[in-house]
């Protein structure tokens, strides 16, 4: 696959912004744009790098995963799972609503 | 690229203004693991205890918590993947699927998109009224399930249970192979079934174990294909068919309008029996999936497979052939009576020893008649299956006959009782002293003499006398026997 | 009594076993020193009262025969590791008071043996910076200075800093592209990142899981040994922690080099570089081969690759990793029109410039379309970068390096200049990529008298030759330069 054109506009960074979670004013985008574009611009030189038929390298540690027993040794701690709740209520994280 | 080769039966057309149309659909199973705790916590996993109690640290999103997977959730999905005739991958891997909401506390589900468990496979349904059909599995991953919000405790807010949070799902996906809505439920029928038999999902549908997730598209019959919508979490048989209808009748709709369909994900209204858009969301979803850096592949020895199919119960297609030969019934029934571990184990109990035939028609005729008519599983059937077994017995020794067996069956049923409780207790003991029938025959001819006469020219009024005899004996009377004699005293 | 703050945490350990101070009293003394060293910021938490309660247990525990790896000595621990009850922000606004139910897994390791937590030291915001300007309690200030304040490095630049300045006597840190190393050599102290997998992530706020690994920051090489020795170890509640047996450590610091093979990799001769750094590399060079090493010249072709290889893995786990700081069940949350826009007001507000643009870049190089180009692409950039390590395993047993490619620098110098604040990182990253073991010594002045260091890169699991070398090393450079204690 061929490197991408790395041309991040406004309305990309608005897209990846969302994506995100991170609202950006408005007069923010161009900005942003500008310096991702700076970061992606340097990144392009690992196009010079030969991959091919290269395995990615997800991990440094070359083992399988570890598999634990089918126990249950956790849970009935609601008291500290909700204790850090910005808002919690008859023992339900409150949180604003998810529907219309 | 999917090329839907089969074309549909003429019968599951739909007819629209423009002509006919044929349905194409695939599904997504979402099948909970019987597991004691979650995927990748220690918390436990039961349904229907109070919010947030079964939650770890893990399964809260906490900063710096790590998943370990559950090797029996690993076992399982190896179990269910054989159980679908379906290539166990021995280098699986888990990724991250990236999207924000409330009830996903990490802000990604941990899934298995590139690498899964289980690859290709197949299964054989059995349609109401039709051929079998297979269908083919595309694959099944692991994955963890989020939580659930609460929408209905506050007007301005949502409450939220990460109970459900990390519990592992085995998500099975089919080809999109079926062409009707028999077909779809029939096929998660068949899944539950299965997953039954192996032990690796309770397939309770009502408390969500087992969902599906429903893709319907149109075609002309054999022609070029649709768009398809995704009818999200449909959780009953029932509902799978009446989605499917009406999704199907509204793409037709739609298309014979002159619209298109949009590629959208739609829920189904189990109140109203239709199926809605779910509110649009603002952008595309972009998962953004990579390998979960916390958790490194699974690699998994051909000798955890291979035990793990050395130790297989007998499944659903296996148990229907054996019963076919066994007990010699037709393959309709044996497909019915091997539908479910429990269903399964009745019969063979029932019948085991016995003529097969006979007890298949007791067990998916009265005993399904009475169950349905009580609205009763067959878990909480009043007669067991030895029960039902000694009344066959009593039958196949002539100490009844087949119609005093029903009465005896309705008492069973009511009270509960070994057959031969109640033919005793009853008296309902079949008469075969032959002397006695005799004599029973002589009253009978005795007093009806203009009858003598005319079955003497036509046998078929035989049924007459035999008629009275059983009368007067209360039913108890040997039919064979009533008939033999009166046949010998009329001369026929 | 001499001055408790200017020992060693090994001569700490063997004084109070002789008995010529307690817990308390050198507890007391550095926590004197701590509320000096105030303009230094490199606390975000102090737990000053706790450390008392501790140092006295850890006395009465010394008193009934039972001593620890670390028993009763006074550290800071990074604010990048959860500890129970007491808050734990990871420099950022968004965890607001967040205070852990729970204890990371390397901290629980050394509570049980016997250390006595000063309180939770400054970093970059969730350890994302090389300079420490990106924490949002301030940056910390280098005890090393020079007309103009100096940043000590990042992201442990508050472990850094507490251990130059005598204020801890050793200190927790982590690392993810050269966040121990870094400030190390810009503070002159030694900091050691071991062998992914060495010590548990568990419980610790995470930012690249891949690449991030804990290790110490500490006054000599011998005692980075005995901060590792006791926070490493096997976990089961992380999945990359290794089941293996810690070395002999401690031993090894004193071990001799005579016939080690050290390789010296060309490619780190790089454009820009002061001649300072390459000359202290020469004579890093000459120091080896006296104490009886043989020099082996070897190659890293893909050494330049692995910065912009880095800054496509570490945002694209980061931008995941940091998914869960969404104000719904900790942390602060701002309050928008609705869910989305509370979303993106609460992550808007709690992260700060430099998080939010390693979570773009990360959320770009993962989507669809580009995911190929830039996520798989860096991780095969990756496999190529640890290739070039096993080959240079064939000739040579260890690499030595400079740490650095600059001395300390002025803060506010590079922090509108992300590439070159990132070059920073242009020798240490690699380890990271390749998951080896590498730690940083300090070995000279430059002619400001900053302190600079020199790194030795080990093989995998290999952490023996690694701190043999680095013994060797420090002997050899005799660092014994500190900072004048101009914030007193």
């Amino acid at each position: 696959m061929s490197a991408p054109e790395h041309g991040v506009d406004a309305e990309t960074v608005r897209k990846i912004a969302r994506l995100s979670r991170l609202h950006v004013d408005e007069d923010r985008l161009e900005p942003l744009a500008q310096e991702l574009n700076g970061i992606l611009g340097w990144i392009e030189q690992l196009n010079e790098v030969d991959v091919e038929g290269v395995e990615p390298m997800t991990s440094a540690v070359d083992v399988s995963a570890p598999l634990r027993a089918d126990e249950i040794t956790d849970g009935g701690i609601r008291d500290a799972v909700l204790a850090n709740a910005p808002k919690k209520d008859s023992g339900f994280y409150v949180v604003p609503r998810s529907v219309e | 690229m999917f090329t839907a080769e089969r074309v549909a039966d003429k019968k599951d057309w739909m007819s629209g203004e423009t002509g006919d149309w044929e349905l194409i659909i695939g599904l997504e199973v979402h099948a909970q693991v019987a597991s004691n705790s979650k995927l990748f916590s220690g918390a436990a996993t039961e349904y229907g205890a109070d919010p947030n109690t079964q939650v770890s640290l893990v399964d809260a999103g906490m900063p710096g918590m790590l998943p370990v997977i559950n090797e029996f959730c690993v076992e399982q999905a190896v179990r269910t993947g054989l159980g679908l005739n379906a290539k166990i991958n021995l280098f699986s891997r888990f990724d991250r699927k990236n999207y924000f909401y409330v009830d996903l506390p990490q802000g990604y589900q941990i899934s298995q998109f590139e690498h899964p468990i289980v690859g290709e496979g197949e299964i054989e349904i059995q349609p109401e009224d039709s051929d079998a059909v297979t269908v083919g599995i595309e694959r099944l991953h692991l994955e963890q399930d989020a939580g659930k919000s609460v929408h209905d405790l506050s007007p301005t807010e949502t409450y939220v249970d990460l109970n459900r949070s990390g519990v592992a799902l085995m998500e099975i996906v089919s080809k999109p192979d079926m062409r009707s809505p028999e077909e779809a439920s029939a096929y998660v029928d068949k899944l539950r079934g299965i997953v039954r038999a192996l032990g690796t999902c309770d397939g309770d549908m009502e408390k969500g174990n087992l969902r599906a997730d429903v893709n319907v598209s149109v075609r002309k019959p054999g022609g070029e294909l649709g768009t398809r919508c995704e009818i999200k979490n449909v959780n009953s048989l029932r509902f799978i068919r009446e989605a499917i209808r009406y999704e199907a009748r509204r793409q037709i709709e739609i298309i014979e309008t002159g619209g298109t369909i949009d590629q959208e994900t739609r829920l189904f209204d189990s109140v109203k029996g239709e199926t809605r858009s779910m509110r649009s969301k603002e952008d595309a979803h972009d998962y953004r999936y990579f390998p979960d850096p916390d958790l490194l592949p699974l690699n998994l020895e051909q000798s955890f497979v291979d035990g793990i199919k050395a130790n297989l119960p007998e499944l659903p297609d296996a148990r229907k052939a054996r019963f076919i030969a066994e007990f010699g019934i037709p393959a309709y029934d044996a497909g019915v009576l091997t539908a479910d571990k429990v269903t399964g184990d009745y019969y063979e109990t029932a019948a085991k020893g016995r003529d097969g035939k006979i007890a298949a028609n007791w067990v998916m005729g009265e005993l399904f008649g009475a169950l349905n008519k009580e609205g009763k599983d067959l878990e909480d059937s009043p007669v067991s299956a030895e029960n039902l077994g000694g009344l066959l017995d009593r039958i196949a020794d002539k100490t009844i006959s087949g119609k005093i067996a029903k009465t005896v069956f309705e008492k069973m049923f009511e009270g509960g009782g070994t057959a031969d409780d109640i033919i005793e207790s009853e008296g309902l003991k079949q008469v075969t002293d032959m002397g006695a029938i005799e004599a029973m025959v002589q009253e009978a001819l005795d007093a009806n003499p203009a009858q003598v006469e005319k079955a003497k020219l036509n046998p078929k009024l035989l049924g007459f006398f035999v008629g009275q005899v059983m009368k007067a004996s209360g039913g108890k009377a040997n039919p064979q026997a009533v008939n033999q004699i009166l046949r010998e005293k009329l001369g026929l | 009594m001499s001055d408790l703050t200017q020992l060693t945490l090994e001569s700490a350990l063997g004084g109070m076993a002789a008995g010529d101070f307690t817990s308390e009293e050198i507890t007391i003394a550095h926590i004197d020193a701590c509320m000096e060293a105030a303009d230094l910021n490199a606390f975000i938490t102090n737990t000053f009262e706790l450390a008392i309660d501790q140092a006295k247990a850890s006395d009465a525990r010394r008193a009934k025969g039972a001593v620890g790896k670390l028993e009763g000595a006074p550290l800071g621990v990074k604010d990048l590791f959860c500890t129970e009850g007491v808050k734990t922000t990871a420099a950022s606004q968004i965890l607001g008071d967040f205070k852990p139910p729970y204890e990371s897994s390397v901290t629980t390791n050394m509570k049980a043996d016997g250390m006595v937590m000063l309180g939770k030291l400054n970093l970059d915001e969730f350890a994302m910076g090389s300079s420490n300007e990106t924490s949002s309690y301030g940056n910390v200030v280098n005890p090393w200075k020079k007309n103009e304040e100096l940043v000590p490095g990042g992201s442990s630049g508050g472990s850094a800093a507490a251990v130059a300045a005598d204020i801890c006597l050793g200190a927790t840190a982590t690392d993810t592209g050269g966040s121990i190393r870094q400030p190390a050599s810009f503070t002159g102290t030694v900091g050691i990142k071991p062998t992914y997998g060495r010590c548990s992530r568990f419980g610790i706020v995470a930012f690249a899981s891949s690449l991030d690994q804990a290790g110490p920051i500490a006054k000599t090489v011998k005692d980075s040994a005995i901060l590792l020795d006791s926070m490493a170890g096997y976990d089961p509640k992380d999945s990359t922690s290794l089941n293996v047996d810690n070395g002999d450590w401690i031993a090894s610091c004193e071990k001799s080099i005579k016939g080690m093979r050290i390789g010296i990799p060309k490619e780190y001769t790089v454009d820009g570089m002061p001649a300072e750094i390459q000359s202290l590399w020469d004579q890093g060079v000459e120091w080896m081969k006296d104490a009886g090493a043989e020099i082996v010249p070897v190659s890293l072709p893909h050494t330049k690759y692995a910065l912009p290889a880095y800054y496509i893995v570490a945002p694209a786990e980061a931008s995941s990793n940091l998914a869960r700081y969404d104000g719904m069940r900790y942390g602060a949350r701002v309050d928008g029109e609705n869910l989305n826009d509370t979303y993106e007001r609460t992550r808007a507000a709690g992260f700060g410039p430099e998080v939010q643009r390693r979570i773009m870049i990360g959320t770009y190089v993962l989507s669809a379309g580009y995911y190929d180009a830039y996520y798989l692409r860096a991780q095969k950039v990756r496999t190529r970068i640890a290739e070039d390590f096993k080959n240079a395993w064939e000739s040579c047993d260890a690499l030595l390096t400079p740490t650095c490619p600059s001395a300390p620098f002025a803060i506010g110098r590079k922090v509108n200049d992300p590439i070159t604040m990132y070059l920073n990182d242009i020798f240490t990253v690699t380890a990271n990529l390749a998951g080896l073991p590498g730690i940083s010594v300090p070995a000279a002045l430059d002619k400001n008298g900053l302190p600079l260091g020199l790194q030795i890169i080990g093989k995998a699991l290999d952490e023996d030759t690694v701190f043999a070398a680095a013994g060797a090393l420090e002997k050899a450079a005799n660092f014994t330069a500190k900072p004048e204690k101009w914030w007193t």
